[in-house]
């Protein structure tokens, strides 16, 4: 009842202000935001938590891809106990506002590959991360574009695409979180997370 | 409760109108704009919190509060019981509104008060009534929530309690919904979320990068940044996610905005090495360049609801906020520093975040005069606005 007394006002004047602003649709009954976490973030009853499910449907209408290994993998099977420590020593870092992956880098992506193929059930998720001078939703991109080019030099390096999953934290996952040159220098990276099989699959 | 509701919608009803005469029209469109100098007006009567929105309201929509010697406008009143004022020009000698309120509290009454001096000098309707959706992160980077709160940011309030990565959240035109993306489960996902029963549903949630959700002005549509084919590209669907189309194939694209009338997709991209803003139609076909000479490292568009004018951010060591004539008739203007500007539904005022130390907060800024002020501070670090519209 706390929260819907907190959340009630708020509902009620957004209501009132498109009304008031001649919304198309004519005005809207005041609803109060239900007060449980669980009612407010999903309709599944759990607590706290989004309906995992699968990925959303929806078919691929374009014509083609874009560079690097073809369409993602699904993300569902990667779902095993992750190891971080594993390939952290080949962390990849990349120059400011780039996704190319250095030459001087390609040690660490042949050590990640000779990794995948001595345990062949392991699979592999991709972090890509950026330094904070970028905007936020460019960085977001601009990690997901490093994530990608690793996946794509892995894939050279004849690890399958299938194996690898990527994911973006844009500017929010910095490895130093100070503001220096040295840190953003950390920051511009792809950080390679192991996914080791479910136990008992 | 519902005897509030009703006592907030009658406010309309019962203001007084005692004359309907209007200042000279100002046009704001034709070229040469920017830096036009505020109308000047004083202030007097009003005090505390009134006298503060109101001080806001007007300087954020072109005014300057001035002495009543330097004024074009005198604005008198008091907001004892409730908020009553009248303008009197000055040069013309005479009173040209006139106005009291009732209901709703006396924030929501001088918001209105200040609309209808906007809309009787400025011939424009007022934002004092408006709401903003953005993410605030308590931490400053990493996990945060989605919150929205009046233009001016009083009144935040969280929608989301996920405490995970969130961004970008978009208004659904003329509904109380909003899109957004969110770490809740893991990766960055698009989530539709109803604000009136709280209920959400994921929109996007392919392998890789879902993120940067606009909707199109009917409500119809969603253009979205994926990666689900193996390369970051706009792609469009419909309002709950399916039938999906990639619109692009470049090698850096995101960000993608509507035009006014649905047509088209403006976003940021690169072309031949350099970054660029772009459009392309919302159903598919070649991409154009948009004319951002000058500039360097466009990105972040948002398209004016009068379909005249792309506000976007540059990046040039720093950030700064610019407008282009959607027409590509001229080149960019660079405004003031900052990033993530959204346009407020009168076409007039951006809403933007910039950096306040190490930390972000929004700010409204008036574009033809440049005059901004700092939004009310929600937790931590404020940045991605949206303008509901």
């Amino acid at each position: 009842m706390k929260m819907n007394q907190i959340i009630f006002p708020l509902v009620l004047a957004l209501a009132a202000t498109l009304a008031a602003t001649g919304c198309k649709k004519g005005p809207i009954k005041p609803t109060p935001l239900p007060g449980s976490r669980a009612a407010q973030v999903g309709n599944d009853g759990s607590a706290g938590t989004l309906p995992l499910g699968g990925t959303v449907g929806g078919s691929d209408t374009s014509a083609g891809n874009g560079p690097g290994g073809g369409p993602l993998a699904n993300r569902d099977d990667f779902d095993g106990p992750q190891d971080r420590a594993a390939l952290a020593a080949y962390t990849v870092l990349f120059a400011f506002d780039s996704a190319v992956v250095k030459k001087g880098e390609q040690s660490k992506i042949s050590a990640v590959a000779a990794a995948l193929a001595s345990n062949a059930s392991d699979k592999l998720i991709i972090e890509g991360n950026c330094d904070e001078r970028g905007t936020e939703e460019y960085n977001r991109a601009l990690g997901e574009r490093r994530a990608l080019a690793l996946r794509e030099a892995l894939s050279k390096a004849g690890v399958s695409p299938d194996r690898i999953r990527t994911i973006s934290y844009g500017k929010d996952k910095p490895a130093d979180p100070s503001h220096t040159e040295a840190a953003w220098s950390k920051n511009r990276r792809g950080d390679f997370i192991l996914v080791h099989p479910k136990t008992g699959a | 409760m519902k005897k509030i509701f009703y006592n907030s919608l009658i406010i309309g009803l019962a203001a007084v109108a005692l004359t309907g005469a209007r200042a000279e029209e100002i046009d704001i469109t034709h070229t040469g704009i920017f830096g036009q100098k505020p109308i000047p007006v004083a202030l007097s009567g009003f005090t505390g919190e009134a006298r503060s929105v109101l001080e806001f309201d007007l300087y954020v929509q072109g005014f300057s509060l001035v002495s009543p010697d330097a004024a074009q406008y005198l604005i008198n009143g008091s907001e004892v019981g409730n908020v009553a004022g009248s303008v009197t020009d000055k040069f013309a000698r005479k009173m040209i509104l006139s106005r009291s309120y009732n209901g709703a509290g006396l924030r929501r009454q001088a918001h209105m008060f200040a609309d209808e001096i906007v809309q009787a000098i400025q011939n424009k309707k007022g934002i004092g009534q408006t709401k903003i959706a953005f993410k605030a992160q308590p931490g400053g980077i990493g996990a945060g929530e989605i919150y929205v709160a009046d233009f001016d940011g009083n009144g935040a309030q969280a929608v989301t309690t996920d405490r995970a990565i969130v961004a970008k959240p978009a208004w659904v035109p003329g509904r109380l919904a909003l899109y957004y993306t969110s770490y809740a489960r893991g990766n960055p996902d698009i989530f539709y979320h109803n604000l009136s029963n709280g209920q959400r549903k994921p929109v996007a949630g392919y392998s890789g990068l879902n993120d940067g959700a606009a909707v199109s002005p009917d409500g119809s549509r969603v253009a979205m940044t994926l990666s689900k084919s193996g390369s970051a590209n706009i792609w469009v669907g419909n309002a709950d996610g399916s039938n999906l189309k990639r619109l692009t194939t470049g090698v850096q694209d995101s960000s993608p905005c509507w035009s006014p009338d649905g047509q088209w997709i403006c976003f940021g991209t690169e072309i031949n090495g350099r970054r660029r803003l772009a459009k392309v139609s919302a159903n598919g076909g070649a991409v154009q360049p948009l004319n951002t000479a000058g500039v360097s490292n466009p990105t972040e568009p948002d398209w004016s609801p009068d379909g005249k004018w792309i506000a976007f951010t540059r990046q040039a060591g720093d950030f700064d906020i610019c407008v282009v004539p959607a027409d590509g008739s001229l080149p960019p203007t660079v405004l003031v520093s900052g990033q993530n500007p959204s346009w407020s539904p009168n076409s007039r005022t951006l809403v933007f975040n910039h950096a306040v130390g190490y930390r972000q907060v929004l700010s409204v800024l008036d574009v033809f005069t440049k005059q901004y002020k700092d939004c009310v501070r929600a937790t931590g670090s404020n940045s991605q606005p949206a303008w509901a519209k």
